[in-house]
């Protein structure tokens, strides 16, 4: 018998390049700014979210690190790792810790430094995410691998390559209005047509810009709230994480982002709702042909369809803020930034915000449940949550 | 240096040589000792013969750390006769235009060479159009 497990702080810094903040001060930031919205309540356990500190920050065991440079030095802390998952594998790990009782206040902090690296060598790091020998060794990226799925997508949907504006486009619209965003202006079609490209089909507004960020959760169980907590109480309904192969090529149907659809189900079952009963879905628009397979391998739209979703017409797409299913809320990873392993944490803080009604100038009217999902790969990894509102 | 795990992988790399399930007769590349069909143990060595069909390719144009000289260069998941989807550079592509449906052939060349002059090179499997003659 599992109990309720209640966001009770959030915490983040924007999304930008951090010249001048260490791995170890961004996840600081993010701590002090969960551990204020939290009321005071103390952790027992720490679970770190990160991707690529090994390589990029030359960093390993972020566990005892960010205990000891956040003055928590004694309590159980180690790191999670799911490739652009992490993030979300380190809240699920909170919401196991408190949800089985093993602890009482866990924190959950992702965080990722990007930019102490430039060029190739962040290229080098990402391509690890792949399978080292069969896929990485050819030079394939996480880009390329993107490409590959675009094209043939467009190949087999007969879908034109402009298609795809739709999703870059509602994702810079919501930056707009996020001050924590590494981008916060609209974008227009034109631009979107003629930029350059970095793996063909793809071009750079297909693609979320990698960034430095950190983002902070504490997670209890609602009888250890502190009084009058000021909040709107939101919980995890639902969690979950499934796993498809590494290598894109292993996969009867690479178009086919199966784990995708077997993690949003076994994280509603939880929640005891359909994926209809949602009020906004933050995808993981790592790149726009993600942002189509997601939506499509979760049902929300035929195969080879999800793309109209996302285009302006008369009326505003279904996809936009004043649609049936918002995405990218606060901008996603297009426009808020992707900050690697903080990513999935982002995706709760501001899902938080969207439950809580403080989400500003994005606020959706008066929301009550949110999906949100990060990705691993094409999918490799997958972990999903249900946030609803409690009152 | 990586010698020994290169090494490890020279079969695969240099002849294409993957597995055959006992069990389903599923024909599995790269090799992986469970067979994904049936579950079972699939440890029988089987030739491949380098023969495919482009599935979908991209040319990359911001390569990884150890790519740089040869980039832009073209990655396709080439669908091999006997089933298997298989990642790999397109090569001696010439003027020709590659497409999706484009029939390819297995060749080896140098996949990347590790930092300088003294640094191992690591050969392998890439694929070129069919009918282009004797490398």
């Amino acid at each position: 018998m599992s109990s309720d497990v209640v966001i009770a702080g959030i915490g983040q810094t924007p999304v930008e390049e951090h010249w001048k903040s260490s791995l170890r001060e961004l996840a600081l930031s993010a701590i002090q700014a969960a551990e204020a919205d939290a009321g005071g309540l103390r952790p027992q356990v720490l679970f770190v979210g990160n991707m690529l500190a090994p390589q990029l920050s030359r960093q390993a065991h972020l566990g005892a690190l960010i205990a000891d440079f956040c003055g928590l030095v004694g309590i159980e802390a180690f790191t999670l790792e799911a490739s652009g998952a992490s993030g979300a594998a380190a809240l699920r790990a909170g919401y196991m810790a408190v949800a089985s009782e093993q602890a009482d206040v866990a924190l959950v902090v992702g965080v990722e430094k990007s930019s102490d690296m430039v060029g190739a060598a962040v290229d080098e790091a990402l391509a690890t995410a792949g399978d080292s020998d069969h896929e990485s060794v050819q030079g394939l990226t996480p880009s390329g691998q993107a490409a590959l799925l675009m094209r043939r997508y467009i190949y087999e949907y007969d879908v034109e390559r402009a298609a795809f504006a739709g999703f870059p486009l509602i994702a810079h619209a919501n930056g707009a209005g996020n001050p924590n965003a590494m981008y916060r202006k609209a974008i227009k079609p034109e631009l979107y047509a003629n930029a350059s490209l970095i793996s063909d089909p793809l071009n750079i507004f297909d693609a979320a810009p990698a960034a430095d960020g950190a983002a902070a959760l504490i997670l209890t169980r609602p009888g250890l709230l502190p009084p009058n907590f000021p909040n709107r109480l939101v919980r995890i309904a639902g969690s979950s994480m499934a796993t498809d192969t590494l290598a894109l090529h292993d996969r009867p149907n690479p178009l086919d982002f199966k784990a995708i659809r077997q993690s949003i189900e076994r994280a509603c079952e939880k929640a005891r709702i359909t994926p209809l009963q949602v009020d906004f879905f933050e995808l993981f628009d790592a790149y726009s042909i993600y942002a189509a397979l997601t939506l499509e391998a979760a049902g929300y739209a035929e195969r080879g369809q999800a793309w109209k979703l996302a285009q302006n017409d008369a009326a505003p797409a279904a996809l936009s803020l004043q649609g049936a299913l918002p995405i990218s809320t606060m901008g996603g990873l297009k426009a808020r930034g992707n900050p690697g392993g903080a990513t999935g944490v982002y995706q709760a803080v501001e899902a938080a915000l969207q439950l809580r009604c403080q989400a500003g100038a994005n606020q959706l009217p008066n929301p009550r449940r949110a999906l949100i999902q990060a990705l691993g790969g094409p999918a490799a990894s997958v972990v999903t949550h249900v946030l609803e509102a409690m009152d | 240096m990586e010698i020994s795990r290169h090494w490890r992988l020279r079969k695969q790399r240099y002849g294409l040589m993957g597995e055959i399930c006992p069990h389903c007769e599923a024909k599995l590349f790269p090799p992986r000792d469970i067979c994904p069909e049936c579950g079972g143990e699939a440890k029988t060595l089987y030739q491949f013969s380098g023969k495919g069909e482009v599935y979908s390719y991209t040319t990359i144009y911001e390569p990884p750390a150890g790519y740089e000289e040869n980039a832009p260069y073209t990655v396709a998941l080439v669908k091999l006769d006997e089933g298997p989807i298989v990642t790999a550079q397109l090569t001696d592509l010439g003027e020709e235009q590659v497409q999706i449906g484009t029939p390819v052939e297995m060749v080896t060349r140098r996949l990347r060479q590790d930092g300088d002059e003294r640094g191992m090179i690591i050969y392998g499997y890439k694929f070129r159009p069919v009918g282009l003659g004797p490398h």
